[in-house]
């Protein structure tokens, strides 16, 4: 047992945790401004996957860091005109945008590299010590975006417009603008994210390498009370959750059904979300449109 | 321009404005002008058009056709900046103040300052200077989710002021207010207008436009049909142009003949619907062929007591009798069938389901038997020709039983409310609030049935935060406060003046002694 509580587990938990921050930041700006985006797992799935794939395309890891989370931009634009724009069923259409990712990613897979269930080797981002350099951004991003939504003029109009957007509106705040933006920031953060799974944990991508870190993410954004320390104390709650697992499967001879470990980090979130969310509530106008009128 | 023209132009002027939406015209060939400094209201029925006119000034529509003047310079408003550029600022009914926010947040939103860093410190200041310059005193750090409605609208109007605001619009800016909170609103607006901000305020009660405006524009189906000062006409005059024909403003009756008791509550105690305090109604009855006002300030247990009336809510002890049957834990079906009928407050909420038709809405309730229903089979053919009949006689305004009560006007909602609970000839009605956002004509229509009901010999519960109501209408009345009965009288023996000190908490002895 003593192999179990070591720094290896510390790193580990820091591992895991960075690719939610990303996506729950992203997820987060999304929703305070909002618009629900429970599409965080499939942008994220995208940047997973255009990162590798930019990376194979063009040799340079960095410019394959861009194309991934450029691309998962593209699929949050498309969340964006339609459920901004076209003012659909933001539900509705953030389950669109994860199926097409899911499908669109397992397609190119076979198309580039003729195999079925993954990717070819590319390079993967440089670390710092044993973590990828992604980690402690995933962290620094915390504070600055706190600081956005809570000390700038456009987090206050941002906040605004997910609050009450008509408010927002007759204060002369163009709010499809704002909402466009922050579901754009969502897709670049969620990118990031998926990234970090992709080329900066590992150098590969695997078919549906994400595995519910999106909807996790958007679990920690709940729990954490559309606050980024919030969301950031849920993700690591998640987190540990995960590297226990993880950490746990590894060291010979521990006590607990390596099965019931695989679902701790989601038996973890439910109980999470019983305990702490019936007092919390997102922002009043999530999912609401102003009218025209 | 000289300077003279310009001191004499009007600070907002409107010629032939025409609004449509869609093949709905809501404003046509409006002319409408304001001059500076004073307080101008804007009268007419619900659905007049009066919001969607003053939207054209706040840059929220665009007319199709018209011209609009700023201090005698023709302006185009295509957006709420541009109309906060021009100085024009609108307080709308629905308030646009974000709850979580603070007051300052709520107040500097849209226009917080230069530089993208927010400096709540000096803006806080700001709003503070600004609340005491005006007298709106307020905490600038308090979050809005906080404060009680009539601080909610100093928020509002200290955010026109902060953005600049020399013309006002106040959208129906009582509607949610208590008389004292309305004493203090006319107040602001005199200081404002001494200070030389010009007014416009849209009301459709009579007695608002009397109290606090210079002059008065009324509108009717979209279009201005008259403008008078307001010290030269009366409120008849204005009745009579609003609506569009002769209205009787006074309640006609003739003195109450009571009868037997037919409702009576001894002793009962119920849990609130929020906070802690407990009902306790030691005695009240409701007798044959009289009107009962019950008065209060609200949230002083007058939701709890009609619960508990029409078997809403559980009582905790205590006994309620209808008809000499006592229902202290019946169920709202067994208090109907006891021969109880109840007029909701709300009546898009309890009263109907708006998307059902009129002949669906007239079933609710009614759905226990003969004549809608027929060996457990809704006799849609019979209902809809009983709901034909009861719009024809309450006048319910529709093209057809088949209409979504939707589609409806308040005051035809309201009516066939009122339909569908006479139909089933009651012996007990309780009214609340009947004519909450009503207009005139159907304000007058609900009184006179109330009265009409209680000539049949019915027994009525009248209850309103209208005190006016309260006293035009009611043969006894009683005062709510702290969740008990604080006073009870016959109408005729009691002032104005001592309900509002039993209402404000003053006991019956302290209020008898003013």
């Amino acid at each position: 047992m003593e192999d179990f509580f070591t720094l290896d587990l510390l790193t580990r938990i820091l591992r895991v945790t960075t690719p939610l921050i990303f996506a729950a930041l992203g997820g987060l700006i999304c929703e305070r401004s909002g618009v629900i985006n429970i599409a965080l797992e499939g942008l994220m799935l995208i940047g997973a996957f255009f990162a590798v794939a930019g990376t194979y395309w063009t040799g340079n890891v960095f410019a394959g860091l861009l194309i991934g989370m450029a691309c998962a931009m593209v699929g949050a634009l498309i969340h964006a005109v339609w459920s901004i724009t076209f003012r659909g069923d933001q539900i509705v259409v953030g389950t669109a945008v994860n199926l097409i990712a899911l499908g669109l990613t397992a397609f190119l897979v076979k198309a580039i590299w003729g195999a079925a269930g993954g990717s070819d080797r590319v390079h993967s981002l440089p670390k710092v010590g044993s973590m990828s350099i992604l980690v402690p951004v995933a962290f620094a991003l915390v504070p600055v975006v706190a600081f956005i939504l809570f000390r700038t003029k456009q987090g206050l109009r941002l906040q605004a417009c997910g609050e009450h957007p008509q408010a927002a509106v007759s204060a002369g705040i163009d709010i499809t603008r704002y909402r466009y933006l922050a579901v754009l920031s969502s897709g670049l953060l969620a990118g990031l994210g998926g990234a970090y799974l992709s080329i900066g944990n590992l150098n590969y991508f695997t078919l549906d390498m994400t595995n519910g870190r999106g909807f996790i993410a958007l679990a920690a954004v709940i729990l954490g009370g559309w606050s980024p320390w919030g969301a950031l104390a849920a993700a690591l709650l998640f987190g540990a959750a995960e590297g226990v697992q993880v950490q746990g499967q590894s060291t010979p001879g521990f006590p607990i059904s390596s099965d019931l470990m695989v679902a701790m980090p989601y038996i973890v979130t439910l109980i999470a979300i019983t305990l702490f969310v019936k007092t919390r509530s997102g922002p009043a106008g999530l999912g609401t449109h102003a009218t025209t009128s | 321009m000289t300077t003279a023209s310009r001191a004499s132009a009007p600070a907002v002027e409107m010629r032939d404005v025409r609004v449509s939406f869609g093949p709905v015209i809501a404003n046509d060939a409006v002319s409408f002008s304001v001059e500076p400094g004073e307080i101008h209201a804007l009268l007419g029925e619900n659905g007049a058009g009066k919001t969607t006119l003053m939207r054209v000034l706040a840059g929220l529509i665009q007319p199709d056709r018209g011209e609009l003047r700023i201090d005698g310079s023709v302006v185009t408003i295509a957006d709420p900046q541009a109309a906060r550029r021009l100085g024009i600022g609108m307080v709308h009914q629905h308030f646009m103040l974000i709850p979580r926010f603070t007051v300052t947040e709520n107040i500097i939103l849209g226009n917080e300052g230069d530089g993208s860093v927010l400096d709540r410190q000096s803006a806080a200041r700001e709003v503070r200077k600004l609340s005491e310059a005006y007298g709106l005193l307020i905490d600038p750090n308090e979050k809005v989710e906080n404060l009680t409605v009539g601080l909610q609208q100093r928020v509002e109007i200290l955010k026109a002021l902060y953005h600049g605001s020399k013309i006002l619009i106040l959208d129906e800016p009582t509607a949610l207010l208590t008389p004292q909170e309305i004493e203090d609103l006319y107040g602001i607006l005199n200081r404002l207008k001494a200070d030389g901000t010009t007014i416009i305020f849209i009301t459709h009660k009579l007695k608002e436009v009397a109290a606090v405006s210079d002059r008065v524009t009324v509108i009717r189906r979209g279009k201005t049909v008259g403008e008078r000062i307001t010290a030269g006409t009366t409120g008849q005059e204005l009745a009579d142009l609003m609506v569009g024909r002769g209205v009787s403003l006074t309640v006609q009756r003739t003195p109450a003949t009571p009868g037997r008791i037919i409702l009576s509550a001894r002793n009962v105690t119920a849990k609130p619907i929020h906070g802690h305090t407990e009902l306790e109604i030691e005695k009240l009855d409701l007798r044959a062929g009289e009107i009962l006002g019950v008065c209060g300030v609200e949230g002083n247990g007058q939701a709890e007591l009609v619960e508990v009336l029409s078997g809403l809510r559980r009582v905790q002890s205590g006994v309620i009798e209808v008809n000499g049957k006592d229902m202290s834990h019946g169920d709202p079906n067994e208090y109907r069938a006891a021969g109880l009928s109840y007029i909701p407050e709300d009546r898009h909420h309890r009263g109907l389901v708006l998307d059902f038709p009129l002949w669906e809405n007239v079933l609710l309730g009614n759905a226990q038997g003969e004549p809608f229903v027929h060996n457990g089979l809704i006799n849609k053919r019979r209902t809809q020709a009983v709901t034909r009949n009861l719009m024809q006689e309450f006048d319910v305004r529709a093209p057809s039983p088949n209409t979504a009560a939707r589609s409806l006007s308040g005051g035809n909602q309201q009516k066939l409310i009122i339909a569908r609970e006479m139909f089933r000839d009651p012996d007990v009605l309780l009214a609340i609030q009947p004519t909450r956002g009503l207009d005139v004509g159907a304000i007058e229509f609900v009184h006179k049935e109330l009265v009409r009901v209680r000539d049949a010999g019915k027994a009525v519960m009248l209850l309103s935060f209208d005190l006016d109501e309260v006293l035009d209408l009611s043969d006894r009345i009683v005062v709510m406060s702290g969740y008990r009965i604080a006073g009870e009288f016959v109408a005729g023996d009691v002032t104005r003046n001592q309900l509002g000190l039993l209402m404000g908490g003053r006991t019956s002895n302290e209020s008898a002694a003013d």
